[in-house]
């Protein structure tokens, strides 16, 4: 089928469940298998760094997180756009389902990020570009859970989620930079691994090992997510009892 | 001017009443009755866009509607209400048609005071009056005979009767039933006990 | 469309209820004064603070006068008129938000020096200051109004209205007091006012439509 029929079936609930079945099952698995992987070797075998010593290996759960973080904020936007564009009721429980693992995700990159600083400055917390970025993602989270939270009507609570995060999303990158450009006047020349000088292939390899297996790990849930919320809507119609009876 | 089929309003997926389906056109009056709670006040919501939970095909030309809150801004004036009022509209503002309007509904003399000093009913009288000022031939009312005294009413139902005699339409949600001649009315019905 | 007519009602409404225009005032600079009885003492520290304290009173101030942005006219059903009678509704909803700019921004522009020399800021560093005022503060109302679009319909709409704006906010917070803060250095201040420029504009481009989208879910809850 054409790539335009292909889109328009995407927008059908029961289209996507029946589809992303195997998707599902294959991103758990891979998601597993590479963060198994990835940790086991940024853990264990990765050569150490020579400044930060092994402290410095948390950043296999903080790079990848915090980029995941960002990630589905994005996906979120993407999704709203659709929403609003298509009017795929799929875009909207698409959303609903990025919430909780999004905020999820940030809070463990910002945990993961106060780890790595404690032994690396001393500090729990420590004001570099990356973890005010992550912070205001927080931020930004929280601010459309609880957009969601107060609005009760389903279609409304869609729409309006949609929009914020939208124009979220569209901010990011400006806040990104911003929060850059405020970083380099308050660290000088501190030399801090956010900004990654060429780091030796035996380093960064597992690390992209790790984002990708977040990144599988993450589609996976959210498919899960919207699996079941799917079934949760459309739970009167005939295909839904069929198949929960089966 | 306005036609349904098969139409109906949902409430957090509870559809509120029987499908309608109708067609009003133009010196058509209707009326739109039924029990509190029914969705009356919702329709015409739905109809104006202000409600997107809907089932069914609807179809309408421009309009004015009139909800349960005026419209009105209670630091202005009526006629300033009713000049900017034409500028959103697009039309221009003519002050003696106004006056005019205003000295018809019998509140000619508080046209400079702000509209917050008015009691409910004469505020209502200023909506009233900027449904005739609109160019808009299709009226969507809510329950306008709210707060309305007897010599208020009377008139609404002579401005009812006079827009549509001009080929106007207009559809009203109320209680009170109108007194119009060759007036429908249309009674929303629960729906019925469906397994 | 008689955008005079249009301005007009606008600014009728501000002056008539005056409140609106003082209080946010008001409270910036009480909150400027409490700042000052906070701070231990002469503290010849306080110039490098000035500029951070000023945004982000700046900001709170948005929130405050943005809460009762739309409120007004949702609760009297002009909200719903305008969305329904007019051809292009971002008109007028445009207009309304930049007499709210008016209102704020633009009057804290003008009251910078006061505020500045409360603040402790040097005055020289005042142009840089108020370029960036005039240059930013249009943004924080844009960007603010998306947010007191989707929030109007709440009666406790404040807080979420905050959590929802100001995380959009950071950028301006940040450009522009790198501004002032740059320019008591001695350093170039040329990038940070482009940057300040260029999110304003980018917020005139996707705020209208925003806002109007948001007034348009929002009244659906009434």
């Amino acid at each position: 089928m054409t790539l335009k029929e292909l889109w328009h079936k995407l927008g059908s609930p029961r289209w996507f469940y029946q589809i992303s079945a195997p998707w599902v099952t294959g991103l758990g698995f891979a998601g597993l298998l590479l963060i198994v992987i990835g940790v086991v070797w940024g853990l264990a075998f990765a050569p150490q760094d020579y400044q930060q010593g092994n402290s410095f290996r948390i950043i296999y759960v903080h790079v990848p997180a915090a980029m995941l973080a960002q990630g589905i904020y994005m996906g979120m936007g993407a999704a709203g756009l659709v929403l609003f564009v298509w009017r795929m009721k799929v875009a909207d429980v698409a959303i609903a389902a990025c919430i909780p693992l999004g905020m999820a995700i940030t809070a463990l990159a910002l945990f993961s990020g106060g780890v790595w600083g404690r032994p690396t400055w001393g500090t729990w917390w420590e004001w570099d570009a990356r973890t005010v970025s992550t912070l205001v993602l927080f931020f930004l989270y929280i601010g459309i859970f609880a957009l969601r939270e107060a609005i009760t009507d389903l279609e409304l609570k869609g729409r309006a989620s949609a929009l914020i995060a939208m124009v979220g999303t569209i901010n990011i990158p400006i806040i990104k930079y911003s929060v850059e450009w405020w970083n380099t006047l308050h660290q000088g020349a501190t030399f801090t691994l956010t900004e990654k000088p060429a780091m030796p292939v035996a380093m960064w390899v597992p690390l992209l090992i790790m984002v990708i297996g977040f990144y599988c790990f993450a589609g996976h849930n959210i498919m899960t997510r919207m699996r079941l919320e799917i079934l949760r809507r459309e739970a009167g119609t005939a295909w839904v009892k069929s198949v929960t009876s089966s | 001017m306005l036609s349904l089929s098969e139409f109906t309003v949902k409430r957090d997926d509870n559809v509120l009443f029987e499908p309608l389906t109708l067609e009003l056109g133009a010196g058509d009056c209707m009326e739109i009755l039924g029990p509190n709670g029914i969705g009356k006040s919702t329709l015409l919501r739905a109809l104006c866009g202000l409600h997107l939970s809907v089932d069914g095909q609807y179809s309408y030309t421009a309009f004015v509607y009139q909800g349960h809150r005026l419209g009105l801004d209670e630091l202005m004036t009526p006629l300033e209400n009713l000049s900017w009022f034409a500028a959103l509209e697009g039309s221009t503002f003519d002050d003696a048609r106004a006056s005019q309007a205003l000295q018809r509904l019998g509140i000619h003399a508080l046209a400079f005071q702000p509209c917050g000093h008015m009691s409910q009913g004469q505020q209502r009288r200023v909506a009233m009056a900027r449904w005739l000022l609109s160019d808009k031939t299709l009226w969507m009312l809510d329950e306008p005979f709210t707060a309305l005294d007897a010599e208020a009413q009377i008139l609404l139902n002579e401005i009812i009767s006079e827009h549509c005699a001009l080929g106007g339409a207009v559809v009203c949600a109320t209680h009170v039933l109108l007194e119009v001649d060759g007036k429908r009315s249309v009674e929303l019905k629960n729906i019925s006990a469906n397994a | 469309m008689n955008l005079a007519a249009l301005f007009l009602r606008e600014w009728r409404i501000v002056m008539r209820a005056k409140a609106s225009l003082v209080n946010p005032l008001t409270f910036l600079f009480l909150a400027v004064l409490l700042f000052s009885l906070g701070a231990p003492g002469q503290s010849l520290h306080r110039a490098e603070f000035a500029a951070g304290i000023l945004w982000v009173l700046v900001l709170l101030t948005n929130m405050l006068s943005l809460d009762g942005l739309f409120r007004r006219d949702y609760e009297s059903g002009t909200l719903e008129q305008t969305l329904l009678a007019a051809d292009a509704p971002f008109i007028p909803i445009l207009l309304r938000v930049a007499v709210q700019w008016m209102s704020t921004g633009l009057m804290i522009t003008l009251l910078a020096p006061i505020l500045g020399s409360f603040l402790g800021l040097p005055a020289s560093a005042l142009p840089a200051t108020m370029l960036a005022l005039i240059l930013g503060t249009p943004a924080l109302s844009l960007l603010g109004g998306v947010g007191a679009s989707l929030t109007v319909g709440f009666s406790r709409g404040g807080v979420l209205l905050g959590l929802l704006v100001l995380p959009l906010y950071v950028p301006v917070l940040i450009f522009g007091s790198g501004v002032i803060n740059q320019q008591m250095a001695g350093m170039p201040i040329d990038a940070q006012l482009y940057w300040l420029l260029f999110i304003s504009m980018l917020a005139l481009t996707i705020s209208p439509f925003a806002i109007v989208t948001g007034l348009r879910i929002s009244v659906q809850l009434q």
